[in-house]
């Protein structure tokens, strides 16, 4: 054993290492990224890792290679496991038979996601086993354990953790690589009995399913990851000795660190929210009169308890998400759970001593949203667009990705987003109804390939009127730019023929397709203009590569003699290089890219290209 | 020892490196580490922190309000917005350059460093300013921000690491083309200590 100071995500990557996985896919979506990424950077030879073009298609992947005996792991985001549902709720009637980790990670707040859908309710839904891991190292043993259990119940299993476990550090406590198992897969054996779903099958599965997971809250009853912590002292005040607290995830970390000062309670950790541990709960429940469940989502622990008191008829209050005792979305944070465990022991208790030390700010802050990086190519194929629709009646639908960020002033050119490839299906129900409305669907390059093919082939079959506008960037930018089907790399390194999105889209029948460089102002308007008037489905594909990625050639410079501080840069583009200093335009040239749309704008060309620093700040 | 540290700034500034270099440090001490940081849409651009954690006894990787010891602000403005997390007489290094974000430009909201450096004096008493400008061009590299208030951060006395510390951390952590230059920022920051 020895320490590495990890990612909560790479304590994962090497948990499933140290298990001897064989195969891991996944697709890319924060908080989850870095669990594939840490897999292939420190991955053994023998170990297959790929990012699939979508979550289906992985956890399809994943399936495949334990119906060979190997241990797989599939990874995503909650919102992926949406788009892998399909094959997850049949698999869950078949089984497996090398360990399966279905490792889905959840974000509360929502940081980064569209929802906060608690995945912990699809393993009940699903009715598979689900780990729910409180910190870094707990998540590295869990992923361990989590294989174990899957292969003794020839089971899929969820590995569930939340962003601040994921995204966390910590010094954690690791195998050295002799001491890793190795697991070698024994081979596909064909029986169709077993692997071809069938009604009949199912329903012999599914009964098999229900008393397996009785049997399973009993193993998870003596989990040791399941715990009560009783309180050490025995309070004199006799009010407070009978509550408790019920927690899981991230929050049990935060309970810990609220009773250094709020004083002890016993507190039931539940780490495997299903099969929920009966038992063990039921032991916790015997012991108090009142209980207060903190966990972030939905109350799953809250409603397990209720449904414990009324199975058992205990007479013990549960309070939490539902009795609206704590707040009902968002996530926690160390304070607020300070104040809900000083509520619950003092109801309408008065917080100021705790707040005492704190000092709230007074002073207005800047604001700062996420905005499009300055030479974005993004904000340049928006602008274009935005110039040749100018005065038409237009809806531009959006989709998930970097592009998303169009939606901000001044550009404010993402009418609607839903979900990946949506923007597709959205734009084509908008021009059913409204045919004298102009439809786009932007789409990143990236989202294309995971889901927005069948929405175009959709549009052409069903003779939709819209303008496909397809936002190449060759990366998968906002999640830390992955390779895709387009960029020629696998996650194995491998140079593959890259998937040609201008050829797919003739395969599918479109005929008027365009490619134009973003950066390139004039043949871009020029380009939309004229594709905007023509009928049925058409594409353009404005193809520049992410700036993150490549080296900036040049800087832009203000001449301040032809600067008239007309501010029309500012005010059209809204790019973090241009800023004003004492009421001048400048351009900071440490962030621009010499991408040149401001110059392209300026009514007096004040705005020239200069050199490497010739910046003016 | 028990340390509990806040980076905070503006994305693309540098703090995830410096908070690495921290935990690497107080892990070479066999302490005990936890940190958590903002990943994701918020790096473009948006407010950033990092939240580091010494010592044993430590659970969760995020500190609550009123419990940091020593803040390190890259921007005036974020500084100010992490100041609810400093203890009781903490200690805050900031940067004084401001840096404007694109909806004060578009808004005209006349928002600039000096407002926010005011209020942290009348605010904080273990207050150090940093003329990063200056600081960067007497060094001779805009990079090495992060490293300058790290090396202000050891002069201070509040960060529970010394200099050789950094100095161990960053020789096994960054490739050593840029051992120098940082070496030279921690050096600066020492030299000035006194103006610091």
């Amino acid at each position: 054993m020895h320490k590495e100071f990890l990612m909560g995500n790479e304590a994962i990557a090497l948990g499933a290492i140290a298990a001897g996985v064989n195969l891991v896919s996944g697709y890319p979506g924060t908080p989850s990224t870095e669990v594939l990424e840490t897999v292939a950077k420190r991955r053994p030879e023998h170990t297959y890792v790929e990012w699939s073009v979508n979550e289906k298609a992985a956890m399809e992947v994943a399936a495949g290679a334990s119906y060979t005996g190997a241990r797989s792991m599939v990874t995503m985001k909650q919102v992926g496991l949406n788009v892998a549902s399909d094959p997850l709720m049949s698999l869950e009637y078949i089984g497996v038979k090398g360990g399966m980790v279905i490792l889905v990670a959840d974000d509360p707040g929502p940081v980064s996601s569209q929802t906060e859908q608690d995945t912990r309710h699809f393993a009940y839904f699903s009715k598979l086993p689900c780990f729910d891991p409180s910190s870094a190292q707990e998540a590295y043993e869990m992923v361990q354990e989590a294989f174990a259990y899957s292969e003794k119940y020839e089971t899929p299993v969820f590995l569930r953790p939340t962003t601040r476990v994921c995204h966390g550090y910590a010094s954690v406590t690791v195998k050295d690589i002799d001491e890793y198992t190795t697991h070698k897969a024994d081979g596909f054996v064909k029986d169709s009995g077993r692997w071809v779903i069938f009604p009949r099958l199912s329903y012999q599965n599914h009964i098999k399913i229900e008393d397996r997971n009785v049997k399973i809250a009993e193993d998870f009853s003596s989990y040791k990851k399941n715990k009560i912590f009783h309180s050490s002292q025995t309070k004199a005040n006799a009010k407070t000795s009978r509550k408790g607290i019920a927690t899981g995830g991230i929050s049990f970390t935060y309970v810990l660190e609220a009773l250094k000062t709020t004083g002890e309670l016993p507190v039931l950790k539940i780490s495997t929210p299903h099969p929920f541990p009966e038992k063990l709960a039921l032991e916790f429940l015997n012991g108090v009169d009142e209980v207060l469940c903190l966990e972030e989502l939905d109350p799953v622990i809250e409603r397990e308890l209720i449904f414990l008191c009324g199975k058992y008829h205990l007479s013990v209050n549960i309070y939490g998400k539902l009795s609206r005792h704590v707040k009902t979305a968002g996530e926690n944070s160390r304070d607020s759970i300070i104040q809900d465990i000083q509520s619950f022991l003092v109801p309408a208790a008065d917080s100021a001593a705790l707040q005492e030390s704190v000092q709230e700010t007074t002073v207005k802050l800047p604001v700062r949203p996420p905005v499009l990086c300055a030479g974005c190519p993004h904000r340049a194929s928006f602008y274009a667009v935005k110039t040749a629709m100018k005065g038409k009646k237009t809806v531009f639908c959006g989709d998930i990705g970097c592009y998303t960020l169009g939606n901000a002033m001044p550009l404010d050119m993402v009418d609607t987003c839903l979900c990946m490839g949506a923007g597709l299906g959205i734009a084509q129900g908008i021009g059913h109804i409204e045919p004298d409305t102009h439809c786009f669907a932007f789409v990143g390059d990236s989202t294309f390939f995971a889901s927005a093919i069948t929405g175009v082939i959709n549009a052409v079959y069903n003779q939709a009127n819209m303008t496909l506008v397809i936002l190449d960037n060759s990366t998968t930018a906002m999640t830390g730019h992955q390779p895709h089907p387009g960029t020629g790399q696998t996650m194995m390194g491998d140079i593959v023929t890259k998937i040609n999105i201008e050829a797919l889209l003739k395969g599918i029948g479109l005929e008027a397709i365009e490619t134009v460089d973003p950066l390139n102002y004039e043949a871009s308007v020029d380009c939309v203009k004229r594709m905007s008037q023509k009928p049925g489905v058409k594409a353009i594909i404005f193809k520049s590569p992410c700036i993150a990625v490549t080296k900036p050639s040049k800087y832009m410079n203000v001449l301040s003699e032809k600067c008239i501080s007309c501010k029309k840069c500012i005010r059209e583009l809204g790019c973090p290089a241009l800023t004003l200093k004492d009421g001048n335009v400048c351009i900071d040239s440490s962030l621009c890219t010499g991408c040149s749309l401001c110059n392209k704008l300026c009514p007096t060309g004040a705005i020239i290209s200069g050199k490497e620093g010739d910046g003016n700040e | 020892m028990n340390k509990n540290i806040i980076l905070c700034g503006v994305g693309g500034q540098g703090t995830v490196l410096a908070s690495k270099l921290i935990a690497a440090a107080a892990m070479d001490k066999s302490l005990p580490v936890m940190s958590a940081e903002t990943i994701g849409m918020a790096q473009r651009g948006g407010s950033v922190f990092s939240h580091v954690r010494i010592g044993e006894g430590v659970y969760s990787p995020i500190i609550a309000k009123g419990e940091a010891d020593i803040i390190l602000g890259f921007e005036p403005g974020e500084a100010v917005r992490m100041l609810p997390f400093l203890k009781k007489g903490g200690t805050v290094i900031v940067s004084s350059r401001a840096i404007i974000p694109v909806t004060a430009t578009l808004s005209d909201f006349s928002y600039n460093g000096s407002e926010m450096v005011s209020y942290l004096r009348k605010h904080v008493n273990n207050l150090f300013v940093i003329d990063a400008p200056k600081a960067c061009e007497d060094i001779g590299s805009s990079k090495v921000l992060n490293i300058l208030l790290l090396g202000a951060a050891i002069q201070s006395g509040s960060l529970g690491l010394s200099e050789a510390d950094i100095r161990d951390a960053i020789k096994k952590r960054l490739p050593e083309r840029f051992h120098e230059l940082n070496f030279k920022a921690l050096e600066y920051a020492r030299s000035h200590s006194e103006s610091i």
